[in-house]
């Protein structure tokens, strides 16, 4: 039904499948009215990656501007927009569809074994919100811009002059949608698409951590919707549920946006911890250690993170009943994680461990989500939260978890699962050394704001007190080497989709059903139902040289 | 880690250091007497931290380099993947641990939420972006002056925006949020001058919203009060408007000719000054005093609407120094007098 | 919410045009939707339980305005516009009720009739908040009632024996408030000029620095009733617009059910379409106690 063409990129080589997913129809109007989830999941790769350019270079200007106390760069209300922008792209375009829309959408349907997501035009129809979202992001920067904050705090938020508040609280109000049909369609594609044999304690544990996501980006989404739907009703009407000069509590508005906003760190960082628990196994040919731990402290995150969102309001007023209660379940929400990182370092115990690129992002991950989850302890703790909400601690912790951790697993991941997705190999070379770069780049950018912090510098900060130049002149240099790091994995990633290697089917070696198909699938995925095993089971796979791959070979005889 | 290592960096660079005496690495000098008690949770989860962080990182490093893959396809020589022992261990264990430290860290937080009876209340009053104190003799001020040894308790408001006061050396922070009022006490053990800042965001100039914080000697706190409380006995007019506009102007207007926020203070008496939307006016007793209690009426060309109104905050007496004070700076130098 | 199954038997051969490739049979396809569908109802439960909340918090902290500004609303026309939505859902389970069983006079017809009941509901909530606006009964700045609430001046006679307040005794905290209108002049029996003050303390937000606001006193007047109206305009505008996307729905089923889609046992979007108009049924039904009869 299709033709090949065998100048493009994507075209495979000699022997391979005549057709994948990307030679399979050609032109504009075949990917833009796709229901192909692979090609969806491309379209989002390309578009996430770009708003990550985008928020990159507001934090580029805010470090920039932050090199000396007074002016460096800008007046402040510029920079008071440069880092509203910078958290609000960061957050609502990159870091909460991430990891499921790029990686999740594409992968999850072909790990079960299934041809496409339950709903394949809720798909596109997802992806759509999101481009609407981006584009009024864009429309709220042309518009005069907001200054916020990304949490759009009243009466400031229903006050301020800034022309660019309304069109931005509508594009977060369609991101937040498109979160919650893609959590719809994971949920119902993992209920009713799963292969016989495959039980929900045969699933990669990816998509556990994709269901007990999409769980939370049910329950609360909507919740940020009404609290967005109303802000824009204040804004506009003055409705006065929110104002104290109209009768209204801010503190209300303050408790709606955190009920979403907890549970949305939480939609950030479980699909990475998805991803680390894909990758570590395969680069260690070892299978998965506490598998039912692993499942289940998923789910536990997932309904914890619902009871503590009070603990980014201890110094708001609420009472100290209230804080005592949101402090000690915040505690509660700390034991799944660190069962996770102890149950992956048992996994690396004994294994055949290889540091190929993705492997590198994985380790990374549990060294600064291990630093970023302890400092959260701080946090948790209220005699020692009343020094350090509103500081630049706040600022670090947050970045090593949700950069260092949620972003760098998305890294990992894409490389991971690259050459599936492309039917490309990067250079490992290169992508060593951009790591080298990300990594020793973020801890530089990061670290010194733990003890501005805790010497006492408020976060969102134009001008600071001069002792604190130091750290924040180190900080600057780590984010421009943060920048190199990118700018190299940009272009070793780019050159690969012309000019490199074509990918075997399973160049990694991993036992899950995405490796049995061909590197890039096809587009109906497989042409029948690969037989379901163990997904962390390698032992008959075995290397072979020639095509640089593993290939699957019977079990010799007990 | 250290703030021995940015110390000697700041020595290298000529930069200033983060780290005065008094401070420990991590935190700044305890000027309260809750200070001690903050700093105690936060090392204790610090250590436990830097314990278990250690321990990651070197299993981790120690793993991938025990058993590093030396053959691509090679097998590793263990199989386990699962221990109920172990689950139970390193779930046990750190819940413990988060027990403890939710238990000291609450233990801190009921010190900092229940003042004793007799602490002197303070009314503080945020607004952008500046913080004013009114005194219990009903002085306001934009610096916090208190007494050593002595508990105090602020009452917190504000005027427009969601503000919150801050004093690190005090290890102290609430919001200010317009329509409550918030409270908070402390007690400062260490005489000095200590910095409050703005931590929650609020605009244009959120980060220069700051005030001085004095901590006096026994006896020193009143003698400030009362000198402080009516200048008008030890200065004449002219100082007082000068002090006045120093602490409750300078944040938008400047004395030296340059254009800020607002117009220029400097040779303003007595000019005569575009209106926005008016006819031009003489800058005279009577403007000033307009412009100081309904600001919006008379907008100077060339100038934003956002000077907010002193009324309630000024007394009429205050109100003649200002203006007394302006017309000084008309002078040439030889008129004003020595 | 259909209590009616689906027909036992299963799917015939010609379900398969409808059945898209990533299912194995149409039955699995049928399971799916309406499993996606009862989660995206989750969400819009969630969506309207913030506002149900933001009731919750308002009136457990502030009942007096809920008991005085609850006398507005007409009891009558709410119990009306429960009926007609009520009368409504039972229409369009009968609709989805025809669609199994492949009758398609019926299923257009109870289409239609479920289509006018949310006509009729838009009617009469069109006519209440009209009036609602004409007598000054709006949110934040747009409160100004022109009449006291009818029946509140004998119910507040009847109940607790006292007559209301005259203006000259409105309490002197009324001047810490930002430039608000002066109650308005005199009491007469029917229709009775407002004497309270309703307007919340101003945009400086707390009294000027130092003196704390005297006690509020429910006694004396009532303060930021335009909270109720906030919260009620809230609620019933955000219920108005899912009933007008229900209509939207129910004549694109309409459309379809006349070009003949659901003549060969696939009746997927008239199952869905059925449950999203229960949902909103169901909302209206725990909308109008909270807001019509308190007491």
């Amino acid at each position: 039904m299709t033709t090949i063409d065998a100048t493009s990129p994507f075209a495979p080589p000699a022997g391979d499948p005549p057709v994948n997913y990307l030679t399979a129809t050609r032109g504009l109007r075949s990917w833009l009215f796709t229901i192909d989830h692979k090609r969806i999941a491309v379209m989002y790769l390309v578009s996430i990656l770009t708003a990550f350019l985008l928020g990159g270079i507001f934090a580029l200007l805010v470090r920039t501007e932050l090199w000396t106390p007074g002016r460096t760069i800008v007046d402040a209300d510029r920079y008071n927009q440069f880092f509203t922008l910078h958290g609000a792209i960061m957050i609502f375009l990159v870091l909460i569809p991430g990891t499921p829309a790029a990686l999740g959408n594409f992968v999850l349907p072909i790990m079960l074994g299934a041809k496409d997501l339950a709903f394949p035009r809720l798909n596109l129809l997802s992806y759509y919100l999101w481009v609407a979202g981006a584009v009024l992001a864009v429309v709220a920067i042309a518009l005069g811009s907001v200054d916020t904050g990304w949490t759009f705090y009243v009466p400031y938020s229903t006050t301020t002059s800034m022309g660019g508040v309304v069109p931005i609280l509508t594009g977060v109000l369609m991101l937040g949608f498109s979160s919650i049909f893609t959590g719809l369609n994971f949920i119902v594609t993992i209920h009713k698409l799963r292969p016989p044999g495959m039980g929900w304690f045969r699933m990669p544990l990816l998509l556990w951590s994709l269901y007990a996501t999409a769980i939370m980006q049910i329950l609360a989404t909507p919740v940020l919707a009404i609290t967005l739907l109303l802000l824009i009703v204040e804004r506009l009407l003055q409705l006065g549920i929110f104002q104290p000069g109209l009768g209204g509590d801010p503190l209300l508005y303050q408790h709606f946006f955190w009920f979403y906003s907890h549970p949305a760190v939480y939609i950030m960082i479980l699909p990475a911890m998805g991803v680390i628990s894909e990758i570590v196994p395969v680069f260690s040919r070892k299978h998965i250690f506490g598998y039912d731990f692993i499942a289940m402290s998923s789910i536990a995150i997932a309904m914890f993170s619902f009871f503590v969102w009070g603990h980014h309001m201890f110094v708001s007023g609420q009472s100290t009943l209230v804080a005592t209660i949101f402090s000690l379940l915040t505690y509660s929400v700390s034991i799944p994680s660190a069962v996770k990182v102890f149950n992956w370092l048992a996994t690396l115990r004994g294994g055949s461990i290889s540091l190929r690129t993705p492997m590198l992002y994985a380790l990374a991950f549990i060294c600064l989500f291990g630093l970023g989850g302890l400092t959260g302890l701080f946090l948790g703790a209220l005699a020692a939260n009343v020094h350090l909400h509103g500081t630049y601690f706040i600022v670090a912790h947050f970045h090593y978890v949700m950069m260092g951790s949620a972003l760098v697993a998305m890294l990992g991941g894409i490389h991971y699962w690259w050459p599936k997705i492309t039917g490309r190999l990067y250079s490992e070379r290169w992508g060593q050394l951009a790591f080298v770069f990300v990594f020793i780049g973020f801890n530089l950018t990061f670290f010194p704001q733990f003890l501005m912090g805790t010497h006492g510098m408020p976060r969102r900060y134009y001008n600071y007190p001069p002792e604190f130049q130091l750290l924040n002149q180190m900080s600057t240099v780590g984010s421009y080497l943060l920048a190199v790091g990118f700018v190299i994995m940009a272009v070793y990633l780019l050159h690969s989709v012309f000019a490199g290697r074509p990918a075997p089917a399973n160049p990694w070696g991993g036992a899950t059903l995405e490796w049995r198909c061909a590197s890039p699938p096809p587009t109906h995925n497989f042409d029948s139902p690969p037989p379901v095993g163990d997904p962390y089971d390698y032992r008959d796979l075995v290397y072979n040289p020639r095509s640089a791959g593993y290939v699957s070979a019977a079990r010799p005889a007990p | 880690m250290n703030a021995l290592l940015p110390n000697l960096l700041a020595q290298a660079t000529s930069l200033p250091s983060i780290a005065p005496e008094g401070g420990s690495a991590w935190m700044p000098p305890q000027a309260s007497g809750h200070a001690a008690e903050v700093d105690a949770v936060f090392y204790f989860i610090y250590w436990v931290s830097v314990f278990f962080f250690v321990l990651i990182v070197a299993l981790m490093v120690y793993f991938v380099l025990r058993y590093r893959r030396r053959v691509e396809g090679e097998l590793p020589r263990l199989h386990s993947s699962h221990s109920l022992a172990l689950e139970v261990t390193w779930t046990i264990i750190p819940l413990i641990l988060v027990i403890v430290m939710f238990y000291v860290g609450f233990r801190g937080f009921m010190d900092l939420a229940n003042p004793p009876g007799q602490a002197m209340d303070i009314y503080v009053t945020g607004q952008k972006w500046l913080w004013t104190f009114k005194y219990p003799n009903g002085h306001d001020d934009t610096e916090l002056h208190v007494p050593i040894d002595t508990p105090v308790r602020l009452i917190l408001a504000s005027n427009d925006v969601i503000h919150s006061f801050y004093i690190p050396a005090f290890r102290i922070k609430k919001d200010a949020v317009p329509g409550r009022y918030n409270k908070m006490w402390f007690r400062p053990t260490r005489t000095g001058e200590y910095l409050a800042l703005c931590s929650e965001f609020c605009g244009t100039q959120h980060s220069d919203m700051r005030a001085r914080v004095v901590v006096h000697e026994p006896g020193l706190y009143e003698k400030w009060l009362t000198d402080v409380s009516d200048p008008f006995k030890t200065h004449t007019p002219a100082e007082v408007g000068a002090l006045l506009v120093s602490r409750r102007c300078s944040g938008c207007h400047t004395v030296d000719g340059r254009a800020h926020v607002g117009p220029t203070f400097r040779g303003i008496f007595g000019h005569e000054v575009g209106i926005k939307g008016q006819p031009s006016v003489i800058v005279d007793e009577n403007y000033i005093r307009e412009s100081i209690l309904t600001p919006s009426a008379k907008i100077v060309a060339g100038f934003e609407n956002v000077m907010p109104t002193f009324k309630g905050q000024l007394k009429d007496q205050e109100i003649t120094a200002i203006i007394e004070y302006l017309k000084t700076l008309s002078k040439s130098p030889e008129e004003r007098s020595p | 919410m259909s209590t009616l199954k689906p027909t036992g038997q299963p799917p015939a051969a010609e379900h398969s045009a409808h059945l898209q490739h990533q299912f194995d049979n149409p039955r699995q396809q049928f399971d799916a939707a309406v499993q996606g569908m009862w989660l995206f109802l989750a969400t819009e439960i969630l969506l309207f339980a913030g506002l149900f909340c933001v009731y919750a918090v308002y009136r457990a902290n502030h009942p007096e305005i809920f008991y005085y500004a609850h006398v507005y609303l007409s009891k009558p026309l709410g119990a009306l516009n429960t009926a007609i939505l009520l009368c409504s859902s039972f229409t369009m389970a009968t609709g989805v009720w025809a669609a199994q069983r492949r009758r398609q006079k019926l299923l257009a017809a109870m289409l239609v009739l479920t289509f006018l009941g949310a006509c009729g509901f838009l009617t009469v909530k069109y006519a209440e908040y009209k009036h609602k606006w004409e007598e000054g009964l709006g949110w934040g700045q747009h409160y100004h009632p022109k009449h006291i609430a009818p029946g509140f001046a004998a119910h507040e006679a009847e109940e607790h024996g006292r007559s209301l307040p005259s203006p000259a005794s409105a309490p002197a905290s009324a001047a810490t408030s930002a430039p608000a209108s002066a109650p308005t002049a005199t009491l007469a029996t029917d229709a009775v000029s407002l004497a309270f003050e309703p307007r919340s303390l101003g945009p400086q937000g707390l009294a000027p620095s130092g003196r704390v606001p005297a006690q509020l006193n429910p006694e004396q007047e009532v303060r930021n009733v335009q909270t109720f109206f906030a919260i009620y305009f809230a609620l019933t505008g955000l219920h108005g617009v899912h009933v007008i996307a229900g209509m939207a729905v129910i004549l694109w089923l309409l459309a379809r059910t006349l070009l003949g889609h659901f003549a060969a046992g696939y009746y997927t979007p008239v199952e869905l379409g059925g449950l999203y108009w229960h949902l909103v049924d169901i909302i209206w039904i725990y909308l109008f106690p909270l807001l019509y009869l308190i007491h």
